[in-house]
């Protein structure tokens, strides 16, 4: 999957200390210790991890808004810790928190920032897009969360940049603004655009991320393309079967020892509710459907999921996500 | 819209002195915007001048009244825009993230300081131009001497308040920024030798004043206004105050 073309963000062996003012007991602490990363042209990469993961400070220093301890970071080929408005005009950045001035209005805001660079996008196209005219006259402490996060994401682009960074981009996004953000998304990506985001939301990684870096405790635990870590299971270690997930509710206490093949498992989670896991095929489901109809079983509910981004980070770090 | 190709030509920014001056206008407007500011960019600062000449409090100083008081006012003003009214704006700016979004864009970390004094002097002109419309006429005639020197130290006092509005801005929380540019704005103003000369103050003050960038600041405008002459030992003290706040923001200003 990884292009063999210069990547545009790359990151080895990042470490960063803070303190000791930042920390009570006045010792220094690593809040990144050698987070290592490749971000593509033309990819959307995603840094997936918990809150405090690390996820902002790696980026943070990767746009030179933090000062590394350790570790090299290449950003289009320039060291982002030295360079100058030469590499800033060619990266967009939108940050968690907007960033943007609480007084200022919509269209001179953008106006603004366009007049920073020698070739700035068309500031009415990407307003007319980003459904900004909706809301134009009215200052930005007024904006909801959902139209502060669209306007941030029109001043990250308003440079035409080769790589965009976006952390948190769903936050506070209403689900019509949330589909606009991510079919834009999806198309400066194959425009060629390098889009790195960070999340802790699964659903944002799964719909956006061509490859997906997950982060715990200030270090990298996995890595792959969204698929690629779907099938990896410790239990099927060399299988290419998608882990599903079947739950369905009959009466409590079926032995349905059997029923299913290994590695498949089938637990009773609480009386009447069961839950069967591993790579279920359509075999399976009509072995089950036929011991149903043997035993005279009507199910109450049934459902089934893909296994989903969430168990990986699971089994990854050992922690839920939230 | 039309997702231009990515890299068809490479992104460049704008030249600097275009980035520079484009924030310069920026920030100055959103200062003039400012209700709260533009109270105590202009109106507090005419109404000081109003009352200090139809008061006999400046008296026996060697000049007229509204000789003696310009200079202070015009120090003043310099204290409010440069101090408290761009400390204020820094610090909030500082809390919702605007001063790390703009040093990712073209403009930079450097040109955000630039674009900021720039605008501390866009206003302070606009000061300098509405105090002298008003105090003209009420028969303000400094030497004509006096306003090279005036204007450039003018210039060196809004350095020294611009880079000690920086540091208290870029170090302590906003809230905190908003009380303490305030609390030292009328502090200074009343007691710390800027409007009111330190002749008129008591006898321990008056040493502490001289060495204050208040007090070395209206001494030595109205040395220059009232008599055309350089106060080589304020400017000095100006100087070093610029130097030393100036290094201290550069090391503790925290942008996040």
């Amino acid at each position: 999957m990884r292009s063999p073309e210069s990547p545009v963000l790359s990151i080895s062996g990042l470490i960063k200390d803070v303190g000791p003012l930042a920390t009570l007991d006045g010792k220094m602490l690593r809040v990144v210790s050698g987070v290592s990363l490749v971000a593509e042209r033309g990819q959307v990469t995603a840094l997936l991890g918990a809150n405090g993961a690390g996820k902002t400070t790696t980026i943070e220093c990767a746009q030179g808004l933090q000062a590394r301890s350790g570790g090299t970071i290449s950003l289009l080929g320039q060291d982002p810790a030295s360079a100058g408005a030469d590499l800033r005009a060619r990266v967009g950045v939108m940050l968690q928190d907007g960033g943007l001035p609480p007084s200022a209005r919509p269209i001179p805001l953008l106006r603004h920032i366009a007049g920073m660079y020698a070739r700035p996008r068309s500031v009415d196209e990407l307003v007319e897009r980003l459904g900004i005219d909706t809301f134009s006259r009215t200052s930005v402490r007024r904006l909801s969360g959902g139209q502060k996060q669209r306007l941030a994401l029109a001043a990250a682009l308003i440079g035409n940049p080769e790589a965009l960074f976006l952390d948190e981009p769903s936050a506070g996004l209403d689900p019509q603004s949330r589909q606009l953000v991510f079919e834009l998304i999806a198309e400066l990506r194959d425009a060629g655009m390098g889009i790195i985001l960070t999340t802790h939301l699964m659903d944002d990684a799964q719909r956006l991320a061509d490859y997906v870096y997950i982060i715990d405790a200030g270090r990298n635990v996995a890595e792959g393309t969204v698929a690629q870590l779907l099938q990896r299971d410790p239990a099927v270690e060399s299988g290419t079967e998608h882990i599903r997930t079947l739950f369905f509710e009959a009466p409590a206490g079926l032995d349905l020892t059997g029923v299913l093949p290994e590695p498949i498992a089938v637990s009773e989670t609480r009386a009447g509710s069961y839950v069967a896991t591993g790579p279920l095929t359509p075999e399976d489901l009509a072995s089950l459907a036929s011991w149903w109809a043997a035993h005279g079983v009507m199910p109450g509910s049934l459902s089934m999921e893909a296994r989903s981004l969430e168990d990986v980070f699971l089994d990854v770090s050992g922690k839920d996500i939230r | 819209m039309t997702v231009p190709p990515v890299n068809a030509a490479r992104q460049a920014p704008a030249p600097l002195l275009r980035r520079i001056l484009l924030q310069g206008k920026y920030e100055s407007l959103t200062m003039l915007r400012n209700g709260e500011q533009l109270i105590l960019a202009v109106v507090l600062p005419l109404l000081a001048l109003v009352g200090l000449t139809v008061t006999p409090f400046l008296d026996g100083l060697g000049g007229s009244r509204v000789n003696v008081a310009v200079p202070g006012i015009l120090a003043l003003c310099a204290m409010s825009t440069a101090f408290t009214g761009q400390g204020i704006a820094t610090g909030f700016d500082r809390r919702y993230g605007v001063l790390r979004f703009l040093s990712t864009t073209p403009l930079g970390r450097a040109g955000l300081v630039a674009g900021k004094a720039l605008a501390v002097l866009a206003v302070l002109a606009l000061q300098v131009a509405v105090v002298s419309a008003v105090a003209l006429p009420l028969g303000w005639n400094p030497p004509a001497a006096g306003w090279l020197p005036g204007l450039a130290l003018l210039v060196l006092g809004a350095a020294a308040f611009t880079a000690l509005g920086l540091l208290v801005a870029g170090t302590v929380r906003p809230e905190a920024t908003l009380a303490i540019t305030n609390l030292l704005w009328i502090l200074l103003g009343a007691l710390g030798g800027i409007v009111i000369p330190p002749e008129r103050l008591p006898g321990a003050a008056q040493v502490i004043v001289h060495y204050l960038p208040s007090g070395a600041l209206g001494e030595a405008l109205r040395e220059a206004f009232l008599s055309g002459t350089i106060d080589a030992g304020a400017a000095l003290i100006l100087l070093v105050w610029t130097v030393l706040a100036g290094a201290a923001a550069i090391r503790w200003f925290k942008w996040n």
